[in-house]
C-alpha cells in the first residue's frame, strides 16, 4: 500500500539537512515498527521518496514524503506511533493512502510551494513597505539576478509568483516549485528589496514553508491542492 | 521542551555541519538543571563525528543520568571556523542539551583517547571559560577530570587537570559522586577539601599531590605524595562483572553522519594475546567476556531503541571470543530478517571467518584485512603477535579461492631490533600473497589482485613490554619507508601491491607525549598558544609549530623518544597499578631481545599479574 506521509519541520530542526532528515526518517520508521518496503539487492535499503527538499535554515509545516507499507496501519494508528518517536522538532500531521504509479509520486506532482515570510528583527525595509507589494506585483516583467554554477543570470520571475501578499510584516506567498519550474522564497524577498532600493541583507528573513501544491483539475477548472488531498484516510 | 541555543541562527548557518552543536538527538538526555546536584559535561576533545563514535562516552552517560540526582551532558572540540567565530564574538563553550557554558557545570570530564588531542583539551578549556592550569581554578570552576587510555600516562597534562580516573569508568564514579556532594555542601575552601578526599578513592589520581623530583641527566628521581592520606600508588579499576556491568539500552543517535554510525555491541575487554607493542591489550587485563545471551538481548534492545541500520561487535581480539560463532550466527539471522547490515570486526581469517564474511558483505566489494605487524617471522616473534607466514598465506589462498581479490595488510615499522631485511621481508610477503592469488586457475580469478600494504611508525607506550624501547627521528622513518616503497617496486608482483605509510613528525609527537613527564605541559600551552589544534588531522599539521615550543621551552625531545631507558629507570606512570607489574614487562622485553614467544593467556599463565582481579580469563573453567 502506497501511502503520503505529512510532517512539520520546525525549531532546531531546520538545521538538519536533507540527507541527515532522510537518515533519521529510516531510524524513526525502525524504531516505530512500521512494517515499510525495502529495496531488492544486497544491501536494501527503505523505498522513500521525499517531495522536494528543504534547504536548511527553512522551516515548514508541510513537508512530504512516500512510502509503501508492507503491513497497512490506519492513519490515525501510524501518525501516534510516528509521532512516538520523532525527535523534537517533526510532527508528523497525516498518513494517507494514496494511488500507485511513478506519475501519482510527490516528488512528480509538486507544482508549487506555499510560504510565510518575515524579516527578522531589525533587518526589515522602511517603513510601509507591506503597501508596495502590489505595485510590485503590477510589473510586467520581474528581472531577478540568479546565481548558477557558471556564473550570473537574469530571469523574469514574475511568472513564476502566483500569489504575494503583505501584512502586519508578514508576507505570504505561492511560488512555482517542483522540477519544471521553481522559484526560491529568498531570491523574490530580495528581488523585492532591491526594488524597494534597499540592499538585501544576509540572514534577514524568517522562512517557512507552510504547503506542498500539486495542480488539479482539467483545464477549465484548474487549482493548486495540497498533496495530501490527493490521498485517502486509512481506516482498518 | 523549548531550549535557547547558544549560537545565534546566523553563525549556525554561516559554519559547516551546524547539527554539531545543537543536540537534540534521538535519546538525548534532558533534565531540570534546578532538581539535580551534579552536572556533569562529559567531552570528547575533538570534532563532533569523532566523540560521537565512542563507546566509552555513551556507556558513562548512561551511568550518571541513571542517578537521579546527575545530569550528564555532551560537549566535544569545536571545529576551526566555529573556533574563530566564539573567539571573536566572545562566545563561552557550552553543552550539547542545556546549551548552557562549561562554567554552570560541576565537572568537566575529558575522555583521553589518543595523546594528538592534548591541545583541543586546551581549546575546550579556553573557550569554556575555564583556567588552564588547575592550579588557578577555584569553587566556581568545574572540576576537571580526565579518564581514559591516556591517563596511564596522564604526567604531561597533569598540570590542566585536577583529577585522573585510573581505570573503567563503571566502578568509582558513584563514589566520587557522592564525595563531591558532602563536600560542596560542606561548603568553605570545598574544593581543596574535596581533591584531597577525592585521592583515597580508589583509581584516583589528584597531580596536584604528588611532586616529582628529577635526577641530574633528567630521569624521575622521586614521586612524592603530599602526606600519608595521599596513597603512593593509584590502583587501576576495572569491571569484572561484564555481563551485568551498565550498559546503554538506548544509546545516542546522532543526525549527521559520524564515524561509528551503528549499534556497538562490546563482547569483551582485554585480550589474551600479549602482542608486546600494544598497549590495550596489557591495561585491560585480564580478558572479561560477556555472556552471549546478554549480547543477544543486548543487540535486540539497542537496535529497537535506536533503528539503526547496522550492528557492529567491539572488542580488541573478536575471533578469541568463546561464543563468537553462537553470536554472530543468532546476529545473521535476526538481522537479514529486518535488514539490518552486520559490520565485522576484523577476525582472523580461518574457514568460519571466511564464510561469515561471505554471509554478510558482497565479496567483490569487500577486502580481506591481515594485521601481521612485522615482515619476517623473526620480528613477528620479537613482538609475540602469533601469526605466521603460512597462516596468512593459507588464509588469503582460501580468500582468494572464496571469491575476493582485494587484501589489506598492516604493519609497523621502527618495532625493536628491526633491520633493513625486516623491512623488505613486508614487501616480499606482499608479492607471495600475490602469488597465491595468481596461481590460482584463470577461471577462478576475477582480473587483478589487489594487495594495500599499509605501515604506521610504532610509538612505545606506557605499561606495555616496548615500554623502554628508543624511537627514531622524523627522517629515519622516512628512510625506512622509503626502503619498502623500494622492495614494493622491486617485487614481481609490484603492479597489485600499492603501498602507503604514514607521517614520521606526528609519529614522534605522539612519542614524546606517551612516555613524556610534567616538564612538557610548557611545551603542550605554547604549541596552543601558537595555534596547534586537532593534530590528529593532518590538514592543520605544523611540526614547525612543535619545534619552535620545544625549542623556546628548552625541552629536549630527543630525551623522551631517542633514550633506551634503562631496566631500574624510573618511569612517570610507575605510581599507576595497571594490574600487570614491571617486573613482567621487563621479562617479555628481555625475551622480546632473544626473541622467545610468550604463549597467549588460555594456553600458558605468563604471570603478568592481573590474576589478582580474582576473574575474567585467569580463572576460566574454574568455578
Amino acid at each position: 500500500m502506497k501511502v503520503r506521509l505529512k510532517f512539520t519541520k520546525e525549531g532546531e530542526m531546520k538545521f538538519i539537512g536533507h540527507l541527515d532528515l532522510m537518515r533519521c526518517f529510516q531510524k524513526v520508521i525502525r524504531r516505530s515498527g512500521i512494517d515499510i518496503k525495502f529495496s531488492e539487492g544486497l544491501s536494501p535499503h527503505m523505498v522513500m521518496s521525499f517531495a522536494s527538499p528543504l534547504s536548511v535554515g527553512l522551516t515548514s509545516l508541510g513537508e512530504y514524503v512516500d512510502m509503501e507499507l508492507v503491513t497497512p496501519v490506519s492513519s490515525a494508528e501510524g501518525v501516534r506511533r510516528l509521532n512516538e518517536q520523532m525527535p523534537a522538532g517533526i510532527r508528523a500531521l497525516s498518513l494517507k493512502q494514496i494511488p500507485e504509479g511513478r506519475a501519482n509520486g510527490a516528488m512528480a506532482l509538486v507544482a508549487a510551494a506555499e510560504y510565510t515570510v518575515r524579516f527578522r528583527e531589525g533587518k526589515a525595509p522602511a517603513g510601509g513597505w507591506e503597501d508596495k507589494v502590489p505595485a510590485f506585483l503590477s510589473q510586467e516583467t520581474i528581472s531577478a539576478v540568479k546565481e548558477t554554477k557558471k556564473g550570473e543570470t537574469t530571469v523574469d520571475i514574475r511568472p513564476l509568483i502566483y500569489r504575494m501578499e503583505a501584512a502586519d510584516g508578514e508576507v505570504k506567498l505561492r511560488l512555482a516549485g517542483g522540477s519544471e519550474a521553481n522559484l526560491k522564497p529568498e531570491l523574490l524577498m530580495d528581488t523585492f528589496v532591491r526594488w524597494l532600493g534597499e540592499e538585501p541583507q544576509p540572514f534577514s528573513l524568517l522562512i517557512c514553508r507552510t504547503e506542498l501544491l500539486a495542480k488539479a483539475g482539467g483545464e477549465q477548472d484548474e487549482r493548486f491542492v495540497p498533496l495530501e488531498d490527493l490521498g485517502e484516510d486509512i481506516i482498518l | 521542551m523549548e531550549r535557547k541555543l547558544a549560537l545565534s541562527d546566523e553563525i549556525l548557518l554561516s559554519i559547516e555541519k551546524p547539527a554539531r552543536y545543537i543536540g537534540n538527538e534521538i535519546n538525548a538526555v534532558y533534565k531540570d538543571k534546578d532538581s539535580v546536584d551534579i552536572r556533569f559535561a562529559m567531552c570528547f576533545p575533538d570534532v563532533y563525528e569523532i566523540g560521537m563514535s565512542h563507546l566509552g562516552i555513551q556507556i558513562l552517560y548512561e551511568l550518571f543520568n541513571r542517578r537521579e540526582d546527575t545530569w550528564c551532558e555532551r560537549v566535544y572540540a569545536p571545529w576551526f571556523d566555529l573556533d574563530k567565530v566564539m573567539r571573536e564574538k566572545d562566545i563561552p563553550l557550552f553543552a550539547l542539551e542545556s546549551q548552557d557554558p562549561l562554567t554552570a557545570f560541576d565537572f568537566l570530564g575529558i575522555t583521553l583517547q589518543y595523546e594528538l588531542c592534548y591541545t583541543n583539551i586546551l581549546q575546550v578549556l579556553d573557550l569554556g571559560r575555564i583556567p588552564l592550569m588547575a592550579a588557578d581554578r577555584d569553587e566556581s570552576h568545574p572540576i576537571v577530570i580526565g579518564g581514559g587510555p591516556c591517563t596511564y600516562n596522564p604526567e604531561p597534562i597533569a598540570d590542566f587537570f585536577d583529577l585522573f580516573y585510573i581505570g573503567e569508568g563503571e566502578v568509582v564514579y558513584d563514589r566520587l559522586l557522592d564525595l563531591y556532594k558532602e563536600c560542596k555542601k560542606a561548603g568553605g575552601a570545598w574544593r581543596k577539601a574535596f581533591l584531597r578526599r577525592a585521592a583515597s578513592v580508589p583509581g584516583i589520581y589528584v597531580p596536584s599531590l604528588y611532586t616529582p623530583a628529577y635526577h641530574e641527566d633528567g630521569t624521575l628521581a622521586s614521586f612524592t605524595p603530599a602526606g600519608d592520606d595521599v596513597p603512593a600508588v593509584v590502583e587501576k579499576q576495572i569491571v569484572m562483572d561484564m555481563t551485568n556491568a551498565v550498559y546503554p539500552d538506548k544509546p545516542l543517535v546522532p543526525y549527521i553522519k559520524v564515524t561509528q554510525d551503528r549499534v556497538v555491541l562490546e563482547i569483551q575487554r582485554g585480550c589474551i594475546r600479549g602482542c608486546r607493542f600494544c598497549q590495550a591489550g596489557m591495561i585491560y587485563r585480564p580478558t572479561r567476556e560477556k555472556d552471549v545471551e546478554k549480547l543477544k538481548a543486548q543487540a535486540d534492545i539497542m537496535l529497537r531503541g535506536t533503528g539503526h541500520e547496522e550492528i557492529s561487535l567491539s572488542s580488541l581480539s573478536s575471533s578469541d571470543y568463546t561464543h563468537l560463532n553462537e553470536l554472530v550466527s543468532y546476529l545473521i539471522e535476526e538481522c537479514s530478517r529486518r535488514h539490518i547490515n552486520i559490520s565485522l570486526p576484523s577476525l582472523r581469517i580461518d574457514a568460519f571467518s571466511l564464510d561469515v564474511m561471505s554471509k554478510v558483505q558482497d565479496v567483490k566489494k569487500s577486502s580481506l584485512t591481515f594485521a601481521p605487524e612485522a615482515g619476517s617471522q623473526r620480528l613477528r616473534d620479537v613482538i609475540n603477535k602469533g601469526l605466521t607466514e603460512e597462516i596468512i598465506l593459507k588464509g588469503a589462498a582460501e580468500a582468494f579461492a572464496g571469491g575476493w581479490n582485494k587484501v589489506k595488510l598492516y604493519f609497523m615499522l621502527g618495532l625493536p631490533t628491526e633491520q633493513e631485511e625486516d623491512r623488505k621481508a613486508i614487501a616480499h610477503l606482499a608479492n607471495e600473497i600475490a602469488v597465491q592469488y595468481y596461481e590460482l586457475p584463470k577461471e577462478q580469478r576475477f582480473g587483478k589482485c589487489q594487495i594495500t600494504v599499509s605501515t604506521s611508525f610504532f610509538v612505545p607506550k606506557p605499561f606495555t613490554p616496548f615500554q623502554w624501547a628508543s624511537m627514531h627521528q622524523p627522517e629515519d622513518y622516512i628512510g625506512m619507508a622509503r626502503t619498502v616503497n623500494n622492495e614494493v617496486r622491486a617485487m614481481r608482483n609490484a603492479k597489485s601491491i600499492k603501498y602507503n605509510w604514514h607521517e614520521a613528525e606526528v609519529t614522534v609527537l605522539e612519542g614524546v607525549m606517551a612516555r613524556g613527564d610534567r616538564r612538557l605541559a610548557p611545551v603542550i600551552l605554547k604549541a596552543y598558544r601558537d595555534g596547534a589544534m586537532f593534530e590528529a588531522w593532518s590538514e592543520f599539521w605544523d611540526w614547525g609549530r612543535w619545534l619552535r615550543a620545544f625549542d623556546e621551552c628548552g625541552v629536549d625531545r630527543d630525551f623522551y623518544t631517542m633514550r633506551e631507558r634503562g631496566d631500574d629507570e624510573l618511569f612517570p606512570w610507575d605510581f599507576i597499578h595497571a594490574g600487570v607489574t614491571k617486573q613482567f614487562l621487563l621479562r617479555e622485553w628481555k625475551r622480546a631481545h632473544e626473541p622467545v614467544v610468550t604463549k597467549n593467556c588460555r594456553e600458558q599463565c605468563s604471570g603478568c599479574g592481573a590474576r589478582m582481579y580474582g576473574g575474567g580469563v585467569c580463572f576460566e573453567g574454574q568455578a
